[in-house]
């Protein structure tokens, strides 16, 4: 959509008061490293920041397409063009695991303070494309740009909390957690936390709910399909997952699965260790699983189905207009397709219509052998052959029944980015597709 | 201060409040053990299981959440008809007429944190550990509450019904309809067949159970209203106690063992 002028004018108002916020929250903490931390050249510096946001809210409140301070151009086109599910998941991936890797360096709060200053600036920035600004302030997206910041935030707590501890453990310390074993009466000390807690949920709420109406759209039809359909936002990491799988697995058989899962998880856990504290040197195991069943495919996909999923469950990129006229080749292909067609240069097996029972199931079961072979060995073949490699010591404490349950846990999560993969690459549509029984894997 | 004083020594007052001012140790003891509201908590607690960097206060604040969206979906109701002739406009009555209509923003934003406060509890509880022992069946039960808030909030979604809400809703509820074995587009329901006659049909299936109907329809509104205000409120209460109760019994709140 090109924009008409108009909707910078509509946003100055909002553009510079977020500028305002980002001014007053840097002036803030210019002032805090200067008074408590005697830090001068800092506090200047973030000092000259809020002064330079100033400059930028200014700038937004004209409206004017010259001035309102927004993304060129071509780099908004170049975003775009790069941006897909492709790009996305290995952008997201390697995003997490620098994070993690290099987490001693980005847990110090002034490294961490840039980031975020700059991810809110970047943020702002965006806003000023109309495109950006039509999906992420819809009334019921803007939830999830909370969540994304609150989740980098508590994350950010976290990780600050567990670095800090594993070097102490390192040397042999007890985590801070244990340092200080004093005990509080709840009364005074608890109960007006808790009260200080109501009273700020309660002011946020209610500006929350002042400032932003809730959606309210056209009476319900059923003849009129509105295009794109999504879930509730809770639920667009799910529907996300349609795109690679039935609505069978993705839809019930994955979610029981992942609410299975994290309930054996402390049935799994043996580890003694990290009870109670901040750790993850002492647990990286689970933590890592954790982390990228959590962040890298529950939060990720629900971030790609709500902004970056438009018309038809087409990908858009962060500045493209959502226009349901947007044609995506689907030239995927299931493999038996492949392997009996395309490999061996022959029909796929089949039978008459009126053979018997059990000739019919031969056939099928002749048909799907490529896949129902490659997924005998992915659940049949993987877990004795990692019980007796990689996960030698977890199979000998967690014993067989523990141990299939975890396994078979990890090699279901792990069957959507190996799916993803495998439709990225191959274009593989369905590794088993059974049609005669609504089965297609 | 003097009548003040009158009214702390008067028999009402010290009918309603079994106990003197909290401003002395013993006091401050006592408050917490005569107390209702207060006798969820302990009397005592580790200082370092409150701090604010290590706890989040997440779980209180869902709870808080929860609350609020007790009492805002109570004063909703009154407002509010389940039906296709009135329910869209009762909605907009809400929006336009209404002078407390702002109700129906805290009760649906309220949803939306409690959702994240939820999943930011659970987070908490996992970068601490502190679902190992002896605290593992209070994890349980946990992802139990999680389930059930991701239902209020996935039922509640229907009731404006406008087009936001059936869709979504439609979405969401044609999942249902591929259940392996229930759903009559699922994989293996074929083999539910007696004497040739389909067991699991579009008006019998796990996704009909859901609706009560083959679309999302009057049924399902009336179906989905009962769930959010009454069926799951109140398996979220029982949980909810159960939840608390356990906090207290397998070693009190989060902190090294």
């Amino acid at each position: 959509m090109h924009s008409n002028g108009l909707f910078l004018k509509d946003v100055a108002g909002f553009l510079g008061s977020y500028y305002t916020g980002l001014a007053i929250m840097n002036a803030i903490a210019a002032f805090l490293i200067w008074r408590r931390k005697n830090r001068t050249g800092e506090a200047v510096f973030w000092a000259s920041v809020a002064t330079a946001l100033m400059v930028l809210a200014s700038l937004a409140m004209s409206g004017s397409a010259t001035w309102v301070p927004h993304l060129p151009e071509s780099l908004r086109k170049l975003v775009n063009t790069l941006s897909g599910p492709v790009n996305y998941t290995a952008g997201t991936t390697a995003l997490f695991a620098g994070a993690f890797v290099f987490r001693k360096f980005f847990v110090k709060p002034m490294v961490a303070w840039t980031v975020f200053n700059a991810a809110l600036l970047l943020m702002g920035l965006a806003m000023a494309d109309e495109n950006f600004a039509s999906i992420v302030m819809k009334a019921d997206n803007v939830p999830i740009v909370g969540l994304v910041f609150l989740l980098a935030f508590f994350t950010w707590v976290a990780t600050k909390q567990a670095v800090e501890n594993d070097e102490r453990i390192a040397r042999g310390l007890p985590p801070l957690e244990k340092e200080n074993d004093e005990k509080v009466l709840v009364w005074p000390d608890l109960v007006y936390t808790e009260l200080i807690c109501m009273v700020a949920v309660s002011a946020f709420l209610l500006a929350w709910a002042l400032l932003l109406p809730a959606p309210l759209e056209e009476p319900a039809s059923s003849v009129k399909t509105p295009n794109p359909s999504k879930a509730p936002w809770y639920f667009l990491g799910l529907q996300e997952m349609l795109v690679y799988f039935d609505p069978w697995y993705a839809g019930v058989a994955l979610p029981s699965m992942v609410i299975f899962g994290l309930m054996a998880m402390p049935y799994l856990d043996f580890n003694k260790k990290g009870n109670g504290y901040y750790s993850i040197n002492e647990r990286k195991f689970a933590y890592l699983t954790f982390q990228f069943g959590f962040l890298e495919l529950w939060i990720t996909l629900i971030i790609l189905g709500t902004f970056l999923r438009g018309p038809n469950w087409n990908f858009f990129g962060p500045f493209e207009f959502w226009s349901p006229y947007k044609v995506e080749v689907l030239n995927n292909v299931d493999l038996p397709q492949m392997f009996w067609v395309n490999m061996l240069n022959r029909p796929l097996p089949r039978v008459a219509a009126d053979a018997p029972w059990y000739a019919q199931m031969a056939t099928i079961l002749l048909r799907e052998a490529p896949g129902l072979v490659i997924m005998a060995a992915y659940l049949f073949l993987l877990p004795p052959l990692l019980a007796v490699t990689v996960f030698r010591k977890y199979f000998a404490k967690m014993g067989l029944v523990r141990y299939l349950v975890m396994i078979n846990l990890m090699l279901l999560m792990l069957s959507l980015p190996l799916k993803m993969v495998l439709r990225w690459t191959l274009n593989l549509k369905y590794l088993i597709s059974i049609p005669e029984f609504s089965l297609n894997f | 201060m003097a009548i003040g004083e009158t009214i702390r020594n008067s028999q009402i007052w010290k009918s309603i409040f079994r106990h003197p001012m909290p401003l002395d140790r013993r006091n401050r003891i006592v408050v917490m053990l005569t107390n209702f509201f207060l006798h969820l908590h302990p009397v005592s607690i580790k200082k370092q299981g409150i701090a604010l960097s290590f706890t989040w206060c997440m779980g209180g604040v869902t709870f808080f959440l929860f609350l609020v969206e007790t009492v805002t979906g109570v004063l909703l109701m009154f407002y509010y008809r389940p039906t296709l002739e009135w329910a869209y406009n009762d909605i907009l009555a809400l929006r336009d007429v209404t002078s407390l209509g702002v109700l129906r923003e805290l009760h649906r934003w309220g949803a939306h944190a409690m959702v994240i406060t939820t999943w930011l509890h659970m987070y908490r509880v996992f970068l601490t550990g502190s679902y190992k022992p002896p605290r593992e069946f209070n994890w349980v039960i946990g992802v139990f509450l999680l389930l059930l808030t991701l239902l209020l909030s996935f039922t509640g979604y229907l009731l404006p019904w406008d087009q936001l809400a059936i869709w979504a809703i439609t979405v969401g509820s044609n999942m249902a309809r591929a259940s392996p074995l229930l759903g009559y587009e699922g994989p293996g329901q074929q083999l539910l067949t007696i004497g040739g006659i389909d067991m699991i049909t579009d008006g019998s299936d796990a996704r009909f159970g859901l609706l009560g109907a083959r679309f999302v329809g009057e049924e399902t509104l009336n179906r989905f209203y009962v769930l959010h205000c009454i069926a799951i409120p109140l398996a979220v209460a029982l949980l909810l106690a159960i939840h608390f109760w356990r906090v207290r019994k397998d070693g009190g709140i989060s902190g090294p063992l």
